[in-house]
């Protein structure tokens, strides 16, 4: 199929005219100004409503602190979020679903250790729509019993999956080896607590748990952001508690300590995943920060990258970003790699930690890494979607539309010392601990004696 | 709503070029579609389109390897490429001021690409890799888009694995590349779409000033990649180490996506009414009702619709726990199909799956990097990038009689069937 006669690839590679010079960048113009209101409702819900309208549609995101102590409470929490959209008093499942289809929309939950949300979408005409069954499944869920039963049901054959996965074997290890028994650590419950749980439990914790104070609310699309306050006041008026939505307890620092070599018999690649403590976004060092990581391992021209990808060939892929938990925040490095090359891969992955600091981040770096942060925040806010995304990640920790506007500026001011410094301080191998998942019998020889790394038992559970 | 702007020409060079100006937001989006995908690629070297793809990112004649990724980042922008059936593209999502950057980047790729023994042998390591992680190492790793299409297809060209094999993978040599290169990679055998917030005249002689003198190479003919309708049920099974629960996957095959685009469009709302939400026929009966399957989803194409030529697949899959025999799953999907054939879904329903899409439609394209992509594969494989923007109309038009018609060619005796079994499972052990 392919031609027999063809050039040869040093020839392909070569044009009589030579190298060219790369284009210089020319100007850029500024995003636009967001209308936005930003406010709170007598039930106690703040509300970011940003006005977008590249697009007849409009984007919903609801998140509701969400924590609980209670040993049954993640399973619980997992069968109301499956079952809280299949009925309410006004309409059954399938109305709900015909309602939201005819105005092209879709609404979702879903929950994790520290809140439950819903996100919802729809044409922009349809809001008035999307709203009346969002305050309808918030205020008269029914949870009945055959929904339940069945979402139950589901819900244990999805667990079953979802541990078969390599990602959420490691994620549950981390959790574990970083965070102990704190409710964070609580992200897929046991199958066997979500078999017990009843419709009775569900609607308690409903009426304990699901409230507006201290909720956030964050409407983006072609709308009037002034008028939605109102519009909200009818739809979500009814919504109302005195007491505030839980919030999950402040998580312990963590300190730096072994890597756990946790073992997964016959697995064909291992995941590497450690974790440090950081600083928030509203500290002053986080911009800098943010720059110091991209550099390390939280863009694809980063040393981890470059170094394990693409010099060695060990991953397909390797990354390293922030995790914001309320106030806190750690920055984590994940990669998937073949067994005979797991403990070269952690080496090197340590070695560009220790480097980070000692041989931190040059002009060029330092430059490159604050043009993609400024950027890909203008990408990745282009979109309706990817802008309500931003504004709920940001309005979980009180910031708003604002800070998002102002961060250009903040990421323009840093300075390469600052950048040092922030690597220094917070990427040093000292500070993280963290797991390797994989087939222990052939990665242990190599991995202890690389040091620093402790041998876990056989069951993971 | 009315049609954006839209710009189409053919430079002396034969590459076809699509602009679609936008300036809601500063960015801009810059593709290139290149026509060979998987399906083209020469036996016994399975996988070598997509590691090709890999291999156009490791540097070119005014390039050093990694300075595409550095380049295209330290302008604050995003880039990646995929392969496909029919298609492979190449795109950056840039602050505006970067388009010209973009343009060269792009330009100087197709023209010369630094194809070496070094880089070839590391990226086979990385496209390993990706193969583990995506495939060997995950429950229901290539189900159903690698899996299927050998039970379904006879033909090299439809059935291989586009993943590959290790041994074909690793087998690769320089010269494959090259005769791959210079047969496939020629100006005239590829679409550059620009889109977003740029000015249409500088666009024209920035792309003239970088992809002008890309020497012109003849496009290779397309074979056609037809093979005759199954006339029996077709039946493939499959371990899989790593999976819980069984599962299937049902092939059907489907009208021509490009000289029939009507005909395909009644399946894909045939699809939203099978499967979209929790009114549709096939989760009300599978998973509400009765209840068989813990999960089950229906659509058009391995990776979604609009992406290949003909011929294309549709799918039905599910997971089912393992005390549900198949038999039954196969028996209510045949039943549902049954109805559907009878009685055509009325109004309501259809405005249910064509207002959905309709919102999907605006929400793909309100992303720049899906807009650019889209509008670059139907200038590829249907001839008209203006095509995005009518599918919307095009999918409201569709009747219940054509979904109905639709439900009636799903025919038992004209399917595959893959069966997807847990060996051993681990998952299940370990609890």
């Amino acid at each position: 199929m392919t031609s027999a006669t063809h050039r040869s690839a040093q020839e392909i590679g070569r044009t009589s005219s030579g190298p060219r010079p790369l284009p210089e960048l020319g100007d850029q113009r500024a995003a636009t100004e967001l209308s936005h209101v930003d406010t709170t409702l007598s039930n106690g819900l703040r509300v970011l409503a940003v006005r977008k309208a590249s697009v007849p549609l409009v984007e919903v995101r609801l998140w509701i602190p969400f924590a609980g102590e209670d040993a049954l409470h993640s399973a619980t929490a997992e069968v109301l979020a499956e079952t809280l959209i299949t009925g309410t008093a006004k309409r059954d499942r399938v109305e709900i679903d015909a309602e939201l289809a005819l105005i092209g929309g879709d609404l979702g939950a879903g929950v994790d250790p520290e809140r439950l949300y819903l996100n919802g979408s729809a044409l922009s005409d349809g809001l008035p729509t999307l709203l009346d069954v969002l305050g309808d499944v918030l205020t008269g869920a029914t949870y009945g019993e055959p929904e339940v039963t069945r979402e139950r049901e589901r819900l244990i054959e999805r667990i079953a999956v979802s541990r078969t996965q390599p990602r959420t074997i490691a994620r549950e290890a981390l959790q574990k080896q970083r965070y102990g028994d704190h409710p964070v650590t609580r992200e897929v419950p046991q199958a066997e607590d979500v078999a017990v749980v009843t419709p009775e439990q569900v609607r308690a914790l409903h009426a304990a748990s699901v409230l507006p104070r201290g909720s956030v609310l964050v409407i983006v699309g072609d709308i009037d952001p002034d008028t939605v306050p109102a519009e909200l006041e009818r739809a979500l008026g009814g919504w109302a508690s005195d007491r505030s939505a839980l919030v999950l307890p402040p998580l312990p620092e963590l300190t730096g300590g072994n890597v756990l070599l946790v073992p997964r018999a016959g697995a064909v690649q291992s995941q590497i995943r450690l974790s440090a403590q950081t600083v928030a976004r509203t500290h002053p060092s986080y911009p800098a920060l943010q720059l110091a990581n991209l550099a390390f391992g939280g863009y694809f021209s980063s040393r981890l990258v470059e170094n394990i990808r693409e010099d060695k060939g060990y991953t397909y892929g390797a990354h390293s970003g922030f995790e914001f938990t309320g106030e806190n925040a750690v920055v984590n490095v994940d990669a998937d790699t073949a067994n005979e090359v797991t403990a070269a891969a952690l080496l090197e992955t340590r070695y560009e930690l220790a480097r980070l600091g000692l041989v931190p981040p040059t002009a060029e770096e330092v430059e490159s890494v604050r043009q993609y942060a400024i950027g890909s925040l203008l990408t990745s806010t282009s979109s309706q979607s990817g802008l309500a995304g931003q504004l709920m990640a940001l309005a979980t920790t009180g910031l708003g539309a604002e800070w998002l506007q102002e961060h250009p500026a903040r990421l323009a001011a840093v300075t390469g010392e600052q950048v040092a410094e922030a690597a220094l301080e917070y990427f040093a191998p000292k500070r993280f601990t963290g797991v390797v998942v994989g087939d222990a019998e052939l990665l242990a020889p190599k991995l202890t004696a690389l040091g620093d790394v402790t041998v876990g038992s056989e069951t993971a559970d | 709503m009315a049609d954006p702007e839209l710009v189409r020409f053919t430079i002396d060079n034969g590459l076809r070029v699509v602009l679609a100006p936008d300036p809601t937001a500063p960015v801009v989006g810059v593709s290139v579609h290149y026509d060979v995908g998987f399906r083209s690629e020469p036996e016994g070297l399975t996988g070598f389109a997509h590691l090709f793809e890999h291999l156009m990112f490791q540097g070119s004649e005014s390039l050093e390897k990694l300075a595409h990724f550095r380049h295209v980042q330290s302008s604050g922008g995003t880039f990646n490429g995929s392969t496909h059936p029919d298609y492979t593209d190449y795109y950056e999502v840039l602050p505006s001021a970067a388009l010209e950057r973009a343009l060269f980047l792009e330009a100087d790729r197709m023209r010369a690409p630094k194809l070496t023994a070094e880089n070839l042998a590391n990226q086979i390591e990385v496209v390993k890799e990706e193969i583990r992680l995506n495939v060997r190492n995950r429950p229901y790793g290539g189900f159903p888009w690698i899996l299927l299409p050998p039970v379904l297809y006879s033909t090299f060209a439809n059935a291989h694995d586009g993943y590959g094999a290790f041994e074909d993978l690793e087998g690769a040599t320089l010269d494959d590349c090259a005769a791959f290169f210079d047969t496939y990679y020629s100006p005239a055998n590829a679409v550059l779409t620009v889109a977003g917030d740029f000015e249409v005249v500088n666009a024209k002689t920035l792309i003239q000033k970088h992809f002008g003198d890309v020497p012109h190479r003849p496009a290779p003919v397309r074979p056609s990649f037809a093979e005759p309708l199954p006339t029996t049920e077709l039946h493939g099974e499959h371990e899989d180490a790593h999976a819980p629960l069984p599962a299937i996957a049902v092939g059907y095959r489907m009208p021509d996506p490009i000289n029939d685009l009507d005909g395909y469009l009644a399946y894909l709302v045939l699809a939203g009414v099978l499967t979209d939400g929790d009114g549709s026929r096939l989760q009300q009966r599978l998973v509400h009702r009765e209840p068989l399957v813990v999960d089950i989803g229906a659509g058009a194409g391995l990776f979604g619709p609009f992406e290949a030529r003909d011929p294309d697949t549709f799918t039905i899959t599910a997971i089912h726990p393992p005390d549900v025999e198949r038999e039954r799953v196969l028996a209510a999907l045949d039943e549902v199909l049954e109805e559907l054939a009878t009685t055509p879904p009325d109004e309501q329903e259809l405005k249910k799956v064509t207002a959905r899409w309709a919102a999907s439609l605006h929400s793909e394209h309100d992303r720049l990097v899906s807009r650019t992509l889209a509008l670059g594969a139907f200038e590829l494989l249907y001839g008209d990038a203006s095509l995005v923007h009518r599918l919307a109309d095009r999918m409201s038009a569709v009747t219940g009689e054509a979904v109905s018609a639709a439900a009636k060619a799903l025919r038992p005796d004209a399917r595959a069937v893959l069966v997807v079994k847990p060996a051993n499972s681990e998952g299940m052990d370990e609890q």
